[in-house]
């Protein structure tokens, strides 16, 4: 595990000093970034703006549901965005060294890249979050402090298996990282608003077989201390760690029986 | 028990294909059809075959890359699909037109972090790196990104991260593939000392008969995914490769040569080739023979290709074959 660590680290910083190499495009790059990610941040503002409450959630609260659902989001992005290359490696042969060496296949994609540009979608979700949390009259307790802040790793678990879940399908056909993009980038805007607001088929399938209620619905209402709409129960409010976890492990079983299915490429 | 032990194995790829506007026509293609055989400790075995004919594709099998669709593997003692990790720290791999270094990082980098994945200790490497700096003489561009090197550059580096973590068998794809003839003997002499001094047992594909020559005495030929010959280079040779190619080029144009032992198989314009055996006449004998029919103006003698071995042996197999 130590040596896994180390490991992730040599291989990140290697990664960096890489993308340093080309200093102009690295400043250019991350100026774009850093642009589109604040146009991103005025559509919220304007939409906030105009949108004072949504299906009994204020504005603030939407925020909070943002601001979770974006900085795990980010988080995620920033570990395994690289998956969106996953179906040019399958394509071209480029998965092959991967299967040569000797660390599983998974680790080896987490540590192939960090986007240090990606950081800044995390500021902004933070921002957000802290806007959010500094509007809202909540009543703080330990309880509430220790899942909000368990909350952004669980959730980024969450979002980490659906990604991996899904992109799996590029194992059997080459084309399918639209699907798998459907369920990430799509997921992240499904959490940014509550689950009430959803047609019922859609909520069970989005927010509870695909678990993205869990991200950012049910930690938010127990932090708000707001009676659920759905009249749920309350122990759902907690189950976060417990999906993730079986979010993980349903994810990791799928990648093993798609790599299993890897076809390489060339004679 | 042999190092490599490959019994009967298949691997069939489903290929689809548009027929129709909706309809998609299925059909298997069996890229390896049942092949079987066993590799000793310390030996270089040269894989040959025309393109397609399915070496890619079973050294992709050896090492872990795909799962066989029928028969057994054992690779020292491992089998690769089921014991991956394990097996890969036992091997080095060297595929000629992929690139396992890091790009945008100085060579040396690259190094470092193999020593890193494969949990190299730090003391083996430093005496590993100082073999293979001096070997392969990387000191001059050990400093460079990859992205600069030259393809005779980039092989060594290859090489050099292939065999840092001491493997005890390489699996090479077209190690030589595009590089000129000092670099091919440059990689060539590194094979043949990694296998004398560490006992590095390997496996190589290649379409340069020249590396099989020099490298190896085994070899194994591979058609159509079946394994067509199993043994010696010289025996090989004796058998198939002994007709050679001699190309003149005449002061004048004329009618295709007659000679004793020869037979012209091709002409165009001043230039004919001329087909003889080994065995029945010589070289030097056949130019003296032309030489008194026409005027010479130059000459060239072209050694057998690999692919022309490969198809005579084929045809051979076709023919001895019943139901063929």
């Amino acid at each position: 595990m130590g040596d896994t660590l180390a490991l992730y680290g040599h291989l990140i910083a290697a990664r960096i000093r890489a993308q340093l190499q080309y200093r102009g495009s690295f400043v250019l790059e991350t100026v774009g970034h850093a642009v589109v990610t604040f146009l991103d941040f005025v559509v919220i503002l304007v939409l906030f703006a105009n949108v004072p409450r949504l299906a009994t959630w204020s504005q603030p609260e939407i925020a909070l549901l943002y601001g979770i659902s974006a900085l795990a989001f980010a988080i995620t992005d920033l570990m395994v965005g690289q998956l969106d290359w996953l179906s040019n490696w399958v394509r071209d042969g480029t998965f092959d060294q991967m299967l040569l060496r000797p660390r599983g296949t998974l680790f080896q994609i987490v540590s192939s890249d960090f986007q240090l540009r990606r950081l800044g979608k995390a500021a902004q979700g933070l921002v957000v979050l802290v806007y959010a949390l500094s509007v809202l009259p909540i009543e703080w307790t330990p309880l509430r402090a220790l899942l909000l802040v368990a909350t952004i790793p669980v959730s980024a678990v969450i979002f980490i298996s659906i990604w991996v879940f899904t992109i799996c399908i590029v194992f059997w056909t080459v084309d399918g990282k639209e699907v798998a993009n459907a369920f990430s980038y799509g997921g992240q805007f499904f959490a940014q608003f509550p689950m009430n607001i959803y047609d019922r088929w859609l909520r069970r399938f989005l927010g509870y077989l695909v678990p993205i209620a869990f991200i950012s619905y049910f930690p938010a209402l127990y932090i708000l201390g707001k009676p659920d709409p759905l009249g749920l129960p309350a122990a759902l409010q907690f189950a976060g760690p417990l999906v993730a976890l079986v979010a993980a492990l349903a994810a990791g079983r799928m990648w093993r029986v798609a790599v299993r299915h890897y076809q390489s490429a060339g004679g | 028990m042999a190092l490599i032990e490959v019994e009967n194995i298949r691997k069939d790829f489903v290929v689809t294909r548009k027929a129709g506007r909706l309809r998609r026509e299925r059909s298997v293609v069996h890229a390896v059809d049942g092949i079987s055989f066993t590799i000793e400790r310390g030996t270089i075995v040269g894989y040959i075959g025309p393109n397609g004919a399915g070496k890619s594709t079973t050294v992709k099998m050896l090492t872990g890359i795909l799962v066989p669709s029928a028969g057994r593997i054992s690779v020292d003692g491992l089998v690769p699909t089921e014991q991956r990790i394990p097996l890969a720290r036992r091997i080095g791999v060297m595929f000629g037109q992929r690139i396992q270094l890091w790009w945008d990082l100085p060579l040396i980098e690259s190094f470092e972090l193999f020593r890193h994945i494969y949990s190299v200790k730090a003391e083996r490497y430093r005496e590993n790196l100082a073999s293979f700096r001096e070997l392969l003489e990387l000191d001059p561009f050990l400093e460079t990104p990859v992205r600069q090197l030259s393809l005779g550059q980039r092989v060594r580096g290859e090489l050099t991260a292939a065999m840092l973590h001491d493997p005890e068998v390489l699996f090479l794809d077209e190690p030589t593939i595009g590089l000129d003839v000092v670099a091919k003997q440059r990689v060539r002499e590194f094979l043949l000392r990694a296998n004398r001094e560490r006992g590095v047992t390997v496996l190589l594909t290649t379409h340069d008969l020249a590396d099989i020559e020099r490298l190896s005495s085994r070899i194994l030929i591979i058609d159509h995914g079946k394994l067509i010959y199993d043994g010696d280079v010289e025996a090989l040779k004796a058998r198939y490769g002994t007709e050679r190619v001699l190309v003149v080029d005449l002061e004048e144009p004329g009618p295709p040569l007659r000679l004793e032992d020869a037979r012209v198989i091709r002409t165009e314009g001043l230039r004919q080739w001329i087909a003889f055996e080994r065995d029945r006449t010589s070289a030097a004998r056949l130019v003296a023979e032309v030489a008194a029919q026409a005027a010479l103006r130059d000459l060239t003698v072209e050694e057998p290709e690999i692919e022309d071995v490969v198809r005579r042996i084929y045809r051979g197999v076709a023919q001895h074959a019943p139901n063929v």
